[in-house]
């Protein structure tokens, strides 16, 4: 069975360029000021490729994840 | 089996404990500081005597953690997490160092300040005692620079007496609000930067240098000090059996003598406020914790037991021991506007929503006391959004703070939005810095 995974954000480190949530809407959606707000609970199998690309993407390396 | 914390050398036996309250704040010394002469006279010497080599200190060491936990002994920092379990974390790894943190950057709260400018041996006592503990060759004290001095007569009087197997360094600590906070505190010494570092790693496991880093509150240390010398069972011979022990409160706002009481954990808020004098006015709430606490409706308040349990029905904790007694005659949401201001301003920047997000609730809850309650629900989006999204808990205390105060003044709320406030009090109950008084 593969680990669940859950996405995290490094609050500190993130800028709020936003582009995780353009790859991933389904887990990640932007507060007032566009910073985001990562939703609970682990990632679904179907949404890890896009998790992955997410994190890839970040220009602040600030998006992870965790095993839960 | 013996109780550990009583494995001492003969000339322990001159020394007694406190009797009674107060523990930290001892009568009968005079004012202005505690000498080591007279402190150790009183007390006895700290350190666990006769070791006849490193397997017995050991021993003793792994012992007295034990007393430690058997004590109950939570830090009074705020966050009232279990020594021992902190002091166990610090003492399994390498080459630990030890911070007594005497930040205390909340403008509301003087108990720190206090204990280290009448007790400051006590304070330094459990900081090299917990050091002992840990296996650190190292404490470093933080103290705000009101006490700077006393601090650093206190060390030099013990390096004079050769009195402490290690280092002890003294360090201004930084004079903010966010700079209280353990990450803060370790960043603050390592690079003179005082803001929060993201967890993990936790500083039990890398903190100060790279090395294991035990940041304790400078009370707590003291209460160690004593359960190091008395034990476990004198320790919790004051409070109840859930929270045992005693604490310093801070007393502020409308009582006849705002002040510093140490109290037995679980005391009735109403018998904390007559040791201050009573209140002063008729009170129509308190705040209770800190500035990261809980507005409480006074009655209720006055009548519950000042400890987790008692105050738990209110939804309110005993943070770092503050009450503030809000009179009738001032509105609740004009003083929570400015503290808000205080605290977004206080922000260390590092995070949008804190950042941003306290800026524009501190904008809205200022709206709300100047009568404009258009924009109430934006302000409860807002605190959602905000709420656990630092990299420290400073935005969630804001939340709480007004959360707090949109239940509690919701009579106010709804006046204002008529056009009415009942402040009628010009001086502001919560002590703000003078740059945030307007």
């Amino acid at each position: 069975m593969t680990p669940r995974l859950t996405l995290r954000v490094d609050p500190i480190a993130c800028d709020g360029r936003a582009v995780c949530a353009d790859i991933l809407p389904e887990l990640i959606s932007l507060d007032d000021w566009g910073f985001p707000i990562i939703h609970a609970g682990a990632v679904p199998d179907h949404l890890r490729d896009e998790a992955r690309e997410a994190i890839r993407i970040c220009p602040k390396l600030a998006l992870r994840l965790d095993r839960i | 089996m013996r109780a550990p914390g009583r494995v001492q050398d003969s000339s322990r036996s001159a020394s007694q404990p406190p009797g009674r309250l107060p523990r930290l704040l001892p009568a009968g010394f005079g004012a202005g500081p505690v000498s080591l002469a007279d402190h150790l006279a009183r007390y006895g010497p700290a350190q666990p005597g006769a070791m006849t080599g490193p397997d017995r200190m050991a021993l003793i060491e792994m012992a007295l953690i034990e007393e430690v936990e058997r004590s109950g002994l939570t830090g009074r920092g705020g966050a009232g997490f279990p020594t021992a379990r902190k002091l166990a974390m610090v003492a399994a790894g390498h080459d630990p160092v030890v911070v007594a943190n005497g930040t205390e950057g909340e403008p509301a709260s003087a108990k720190d300040k206090i204990l280290l400018a009448r007790s400051p041996h006590l304070v330094l006592d459990g900081a090299v005692l917990a050091a002992g503990l840990v296996g650190a060759r190292q404490a470093i004290i933080a103290v705000h620079h009101a006490v700077r001095e006393i601090i650093d007569e206190a060390v030099a009087e013990r390096r004079r007496a050769r009195l402490d197997p290690i280092r002890i360094r003294v360090v201004t600590a930084a004079d903010r609000f966010v700079a209280g906070e353990a990450s803060a505190v370790v960043h603050w010494i390592e690079r003179g930067i005082p803001t929060p570092t993201k967890a993990p790693p936790r500083l039990s496991e890398c903190g100060l240098g790279g090395r294991p880093t035990l940041v304790q509150n400078v009370e707590t240390l003291a209460h160690l000090a004593f359960i190091g010398r008395f034990g476990a069972s004198w320790f919790r011979s004051a409070g109840t059996a859930a929270e045992p022990g005693t604490m310093l409160v801070t007393i502020v706002g409308a009582v006849r003598q705002p002040c510093v009481h140490e109290i037995a954990i679980g005391t009735p808020v109403g018998e904390i406020l007559d040791m201050a004098g009573g209140a002063s006015a008729p009170l129509q709430a308190l705040l209770i914790g800190g500035y990261f606490g809980r507005w409480a409706d006074a009655a209720a308040a006055t009548a519950a037991p000042f400890s987790a349990a008692g105050l738990a029905p209110l939804g309110a904790s005993v943070g770092a021991g503050l009450i503030a007694a809000l009179p009738a005659s001032a509105c609740g949401l004009t003083e929570t506007a400015r503290v808000t201001r205080y605290l977004a301003d206080q922000s260390a920047g590092q995070c949008g929503p804190c950042l941003f997000g306290l800026d524009a609730v501190a904008g809205e809850i200022q709206r709300l006391a100047e009568g404009r309650t258009s924009g109430l629900a934006r302000l409860q989006r807002w605190l959602g959004q905000v709420n656990g999204r630092g990299g420290c808990s400073h935005p969630d205390g804001v939340v709480r703070l007004i959360g707090s105060a949109l239940t509690v003044f919701a009579d106010e709320l709804d006046q204002h939005a008529q056009g009415w406030c009942r402040g009628s009090a010009k001086t502001p109950i919560l002590p703000v810095p003078p740059r945030w008084q307007s």
